[in-house]
């Protein structure tokens, strides 16, 4: 309804989320866009410069770091796609309702335990003298220990571990309203389950996929601790090249310029990925 | 015609309850079959072991002969129309119709020439490029059914696929469906609770009660000769009435006497628990001259004004008004012309009917 006066409930409930939006997401990005053009001179006065931005291009380690983040958070999203989708698709359509609710609250747990917690348990299954190798050595498969610990692998599987499950919920919600007499039709017409999984449910369930993709994909991009812990010294991940500017080098300009990289990266490989999907981002989060 | 269809002593049990209980049927080809039954006797069941989704427990199905124990849904000569349809919301008209004839990788030219001539079959030229959300309830059921005809089936299985639509169209898809199904000479096998969609349509129905056949026979004999109560009393609209005992009785030798006391000569077939009597068999003012048609008083109560459908609620002169905790109504129909334009409540008038039509079980 359209008053004339002063609507006080509308500005009532706007202000917390506009002093939400300005306080907490705009200014600070505004601040950080600002700094990441600045550098320091001698004067100890701050002055416009590209050179944060110039470090990045003609430092090779910068830019192989950011490439490798890339391609890896694109890689670790799809393979919980891939993990995921049947999991997705037994909790709905298989199993009986009471049982996917206990075996969801399965998969909730180490959401509850806390990132760090269960990155710790990862370091106890994959070191040398970890469970795994211990186990492997005893039945005799294996004589020296694997090397599984701050590898790349070991990265890949914290990095899986924790965001997993929010590729797990979305596919779980688009599977839940599709029709089961949708595969009976399909199946009815002559397709093979394999047609029937390639051109009814993984179109059917896009949407859900695209929005657990974009979920799963910035966590990762953005996340620290499996890196830093279970990938080790090599892992290289971009977040600890910021983190490295901001807290060893304390160079924060050049900080900021690479949190802006990393927001610019996240940005357009989401972009691309709706388009080529021919997904909507509105759709999506929905 | 031979029989596309047999369907030998098949059972069907889920742990303990049986859904489907030894039906044994067949079907002749080129035909309109309805199974007709209200909701919960087993006749979806039924028809999702012709399909292929089910398996039986006991007995055998044939089409064209050939046992299909073990044979899965993409294997039969069967194609069937879902009750919501399931078209496939991601894809056009086009692309649904196509859907089958892709799997079976038939050439692009064929595909295509086979769904525009189906399209033309079912009027909906002009419509493929249409997401099928965009359609009207009739036209999604027209997609349903074309996408289904163009694998060109030994058998069309349908499952109630007029439920969702409102009564005006249902009642125009009834006769086009009649029509498209003369046409191709496809046979259909149709399942629906509404006993309306069945006599229209059908040549043969199977009245399905329980998980067992009733009856399987043409529209009119069901209506006309019900073999079983059952049918009685779910085919068309019947009055029922509880009949006495007659043990030990005054009564007359071929009599029938009802709960309510109303005394009517026994009609020469059936035994004696139940009478059925149609709304439409009884006469207003029959002529006193005809021996078969029995004759009586009523007491019009209400007239039960429905157009077409309008019924006079009556009560038989005679019988233990006040006595009984519940009158026994009998329902008559009233012809809409100006002939019983005058008749009231509370009127008294003579009323008569043929004595094949008092049905005995």
């Amino acid at each position: 309804m359209r008053t004339k006066g002063f609507n006080y409930t509308f500005y009532l409930l706007i202000v917390p989320v506009l002093l939400w939006l300005v306080l907490l997401i705009v200014l600070p990005h505004l601040d950080l866009l600002i700094s990441s053009f600045q550098i320091e001179n001698d004067d100890g006065l701050k002055v416009f410069s590209l050179d944060n931005y110039v470090a990045f291009f003609t430092q090779k380690i910068y830019w192989l770091t950011f490439v490798k983040t890339a391609v890896y958070a694109i890689g670790v999203t799809i393979l919980a796609f891939i993990i995921t989708f049947p999991i997705a698709f037994y909790l709905t359509k298989v199993v009986s309702k009471e049982k996917a609710g206990f075996l969801i609250l399965l998969l909730l747990i180490p959401l509850w335990v806390g990132e760090l917690v269960t990155v710790y348990g990862w370091m106890v299954l994959l070191g040398d003298h970890g469970i795994i190798n211990h186990f492997l050595m005893n039945i005799g498969i294996i004589k020296e220990p694997i090397t599984m610990l701050y590898t790349n692998f070991s990265m890949v599987i914290g990095l899986l571990y924790m965001s997993m499950l929010f590729m797990v919920v979305p596919i779980m919600s688009t599977l839940e309203s599709l029709d089961d007499s949708l595969i009976e039709a399909a199946s009815d017409l002559g397709a093979s389950k394999w047609t029937i999984f390639r051109t009814i449910i993984i179109p059917y369930s896009k949407s859900g996929i695209v929005s657990g993709a974009i979920i799963v994909f910035m966590l990762v991009i953005g996340d620290y601790l499996a890196p830093n812990i279970l990938g080790g010294k090599s892992s290289l991940w971009f977040t600890e090249q910021i983190y490295n500017e901001f807290l060893s080098t304390f160079n924060w300009n050049e900080g900021a310029a690479f949190g802006f990289l990393l927001l610019l990266l996240s940005s357009s490989i989401i972009w691309l990925a709706l388009k080529l999907s021919g997904q909507k981002l509105g759709k999506v989060g929905a | 015609m031979g029989n596309i269809l047999e369907v030998k002593n098949v059972s069907k049990y889920f742990g303990d309850d049986s859904a489907v209980k030894n039906v044994d049927f067949s079907v002749e080809e080129g035909s309109f079959f309805s199974i007709l039954g209200s909701s919960g006797c087993g006749k979806t069941t039924l028809l999702r072991m012709i399909a292929g989704f089910l398996e039986e427990s006991e007995g055998d199905i044939l089409i064209h002969g050939d046992s299909m124990k073990g044979v899965p849904p993409e294997k039969r000569p069967v194609n069937i129309v879902f009750q919501t349809l399931a078209l496939f919301p991601m894809m056009n008209v086009q692309e649904n119709v196509a859907f089958g004839l892709k799997r079976q990788k038939l050439s692009k030219a064929e595909i295509s020439s086979r769904v525009t001539k189906m399209l033309k079959r079912v009027s909906l030229v002009g419509f493929e490029k249409k997401k099928v959300t965009e359609l009207s309830g009739g036209q999604r059921q027209r997609v349903a059914i074309a996408r289904s005809l163009v694998m060109k089936p030994s058998i069309l299985l349908l499952d109630e696929p007029l439920g969702a639509l409102d009564r005006k169209l249902r009642e125009h898809m009834k006769v086009e469906l009649k029509l498209l199904q003369k046409e191709i000479g496809t046979t259909f096998i149709y399942i629906t609770h509404d006993q309306s969609e069945a006599l229209v349509m059908s040549d043969k129905i199977a009245v399905m009660h329980d998980g067992k056949f009733e009856q399987i026979d043409t529209p009119r004999n069901l209506y006309k000769n019900p073999k079983t109560a059952f049918v009685a009393g779910f085919v068309g609209d019947s009055n029922r009435f509880e009949l006495q005992s007659q043990e030990g009785d005054s009564l007359e030798e071929n009599s029938l006497l009802t709960k309510g006391g109303w005394e009517i000569k026994k009609p020469n077939t059936g035994s004696v628990d139940e009478l059925f009597i149609r709304p439409e068999a009884l006469i207003l003012y029959p002529k006193e001259d005809r021996e078969e048609i029995e004759q009586f008083q009523v007491i019009i109560k209400t007239i039960l004004f429905d157009g077409s459908n309008t019924k006079l609620s009556t009560v038989v002169v005679g019988t233990a008004v006040g006595t009984n905790e519940e009158l026994e109504e009998l329902l008559i129909s009233l012809p809409q012309n100006a002939e019983f334009e005058n008749l009231e409540e509370g009127d008294q008038i003579p009323v008569g009917i043929h004595r094949d039509d008092l049905k005995c079980f």
